[in-house]
């Protein structure tokens, strides 16, 4: 660009520009960057939770055959992620490979949030008459707590049924997908959790998902309407299923047992 | 014609100086026009204040037919009042009833300091501007019409994005204080021209980093949109997004070159 025009403005800065670190990183420097990594991060969660509940209607299939024995459908699936392209890498290998990436995404994602909301802290609008709000659904104002509770509630569903820590679940067993949900989500408490975080994550992905078309610059007027659609759609899929399996429990539809299947005489 | 007058209670926002401590005041308007405008009701209680020996209202004020973008008050909480797409001055006294209350506040973010009463210093949109919102063109006798062949819906759209008058409303309306739609309007109103591509991701990049000293970052709201008096659209927003992302390579591989 041509020399900069001299200086004329006394407007002064709220905050200093950093020192600009080489390329991927800089893009983390700037708010809008962030914002982006924000929704890059957030599709991938998204994409997770997404396969997450569609894995979990396995739940539905109830017993099965396999190797001539009875054994629960969701417990096989267990296995299969444990196995991903075993003769390849070893077993878990790949397993944990996604989950690095997803620790990955979950600490930047909540990093820009962090970040971005100390930024928009500090730039202020704090006005003393009530603001008339257009625009601003519940959802969109609501994501910080909404992530909060999503992120809380990770934490407790990890430690309930993948590190089955016996305070919390004590009749947890390595391996017993089916039992394990069916007894910890038989007490009302830890279905109410379920509950209560699962609508937390819906809003949160109503807004989100929404925002990601916008933060990644993904926008074109003739289908600016379906970015709606698509974010109301998957918050609407993802509620349903999630919010199925503690009330399918709850109301005892699905009771942890001993697999039953008639096995056919080979 | 009309002579259907309205008695208000006001809320005015009263602040002496930028490091004064603000406070409410309470000012009654009293027999006022329907076709008044909101600035002309301001003015009568004004010209009452004189009379009475006290210190008249500040209030940002210039073109008074919605082109200029000087004036801009929170009104009831919303910029610009409870109308879409007009600005302060084209808000008129019949919309509102007989004993309302108005609230009237400055804009507030950490970036438009309060000058006197209801006036912001709103200077860091200049800075904005002063960062890339220009084209470097050799100047002389002005080009022949239609010399650049443009498309049609490019210059639409960059009439759309040109419609922006610089007032604010967006930055006093967002929750975040962010200026994105003011930003990425002034971006795309030279970005989507012909004439605007030779410097379309250094103007990006410097824009939207100047941008970001002085205000907050989007959360996708939409406030600003509702409030804008021009009603800008949320769109040159991811526009300024893709580009801003972009930019990061390309300046990069402009930079690179020998």
């Amino acid at each position: 660009m041509a020399a900069p025009t001299v200086q004329r403005s006394a407007a002064n800065p709220i905050r200093k520009k950093r020192k600009e670190l080489p390329f991927p990183l800089n893009l983390y420097q700037t708010a809008v960057g962030k914002k982006w990594v924000m929704a890059v991060t957030g599709l991938i969660i998204l994409g997770f939770v997404l396969f997450h509940m569609l894995g979990n209607l396995k739940l539905y299939l109830g017993a099965v055959e396999h190797n001539g024995e009875a054994v629960w459908d969701i417990d096989l699936y267990g296995e299969f992620l444990r196995e991903l392209l075993v003769p390849l890498f070893p077993r878990t290998y790949l397993l944990w490979l996604l989950r690095f990436g997803l620790i990955g995404a979950f600490g930047l994602h909540i990093h820009s949030a962090y970040t971005l909301t100390r930024m928009n802290q500090a730039s202020g609008s704090r006005y003393q008459s009530k603001q008339d709000w257009l625009a601003a659904n519940f959802a969109s104002r609501t994501m910080r707590v909404t992530g909060i509770i999503v992120a809380l509630y990770l934490v407790f569903h990890l430690a309930d049924l993948t590190w089955g820590w016996s305070f919390i679940s004590p009749e947890w067993e390595r391996g017993e997908v089916y039992n394990n949900l069916g007894h910890s989500l038989s007490r009302w408490w830890v279905g109410l959790i379920y509950i209560v975080a699962n609508i937390a994550l819906s809003v949160h992905i109503f807004h989100g998902a929404w925002s990601m078309f916008q933060s990644l610059g993904l926008n074109n007027p003739r289908w600016n309407s379906a970015r709606r659609l698509v974010a109301g759609g998957l918050a609407g899929a993802i509620l349903i299923g999630n919010l199925s399996f503690p009330i399918a429990i709850l109301s005892g539809m699905i009771e942890p047992g001993d697999p039953e299947v008639s096995i056919s005489e080979g | 014609m009309s002579a259907n007058t309205l008695n208000l209670t006001l809320q005015i926002w009263r602040q002496e100086g930028p490091n004064a401590a603000g406070r409410f005041e309470t000012h009654e308007a009293r027999n006022i026009p329907d076709d008044a405008s909101f600035l002309e009701m301001l003015d009568v209680v004004n010209e009452g204040l004189i009379q009475e020996g006290k210190v008249p209202i500040e209030f940002p004020h210039d073109c008074r037919e919605g082109i200029c973008g000087t004036c801009g008050v929170m009104i009831n909480g919303r910029a610009h009042g409870q109308e879409r797409g007009t600005a302060t001055c084209q808000l008129h006294m019949r919309k509102f009833s007989d004993g309302d209350t108005i609230a009237i506040e400055p804009w507030r973010a950490a970036a438009f300091p309060v000058v006197k009463d209801l006036v912001v210093d709103r200077s860091p949109l200049d800075a904005v501007i002063e960062a890339g919102g220009f084209i470097t063109a050799p100047t002389g006798t002005a080009a022949d019409a239609n010399e650049t062949p443009i498309p049609k819906e490019a210059a639409d759209s960059a009439m759309d994005a040109a419609a922006c008058i610089g007032c604010g409303a967006c930055v006093a309306a967002c929750p975040n204080s962010a200026g994105q739609l003011f930003t990425s309007a002034k971006l795309w109103h030279l970005n989507s021209l012909p004439q605007g591509q030779p410097e379309r991701f250094k103007r990006t990049e410097a824009m939207v980093e100047t941008m970001e000293q002085f205000f907050g970052s989007c959360t996708n709201h939409g406030e600003c949109s509702e409030a804008c008096p021009k009603e800008i659209s949320l769109d040159f927003i991811a526009y300024m997004n893709r580009d801003y992302i972009k930019s990061k390579r390309v300046n990069r591989k402009l930079a690179g070159q020998r």
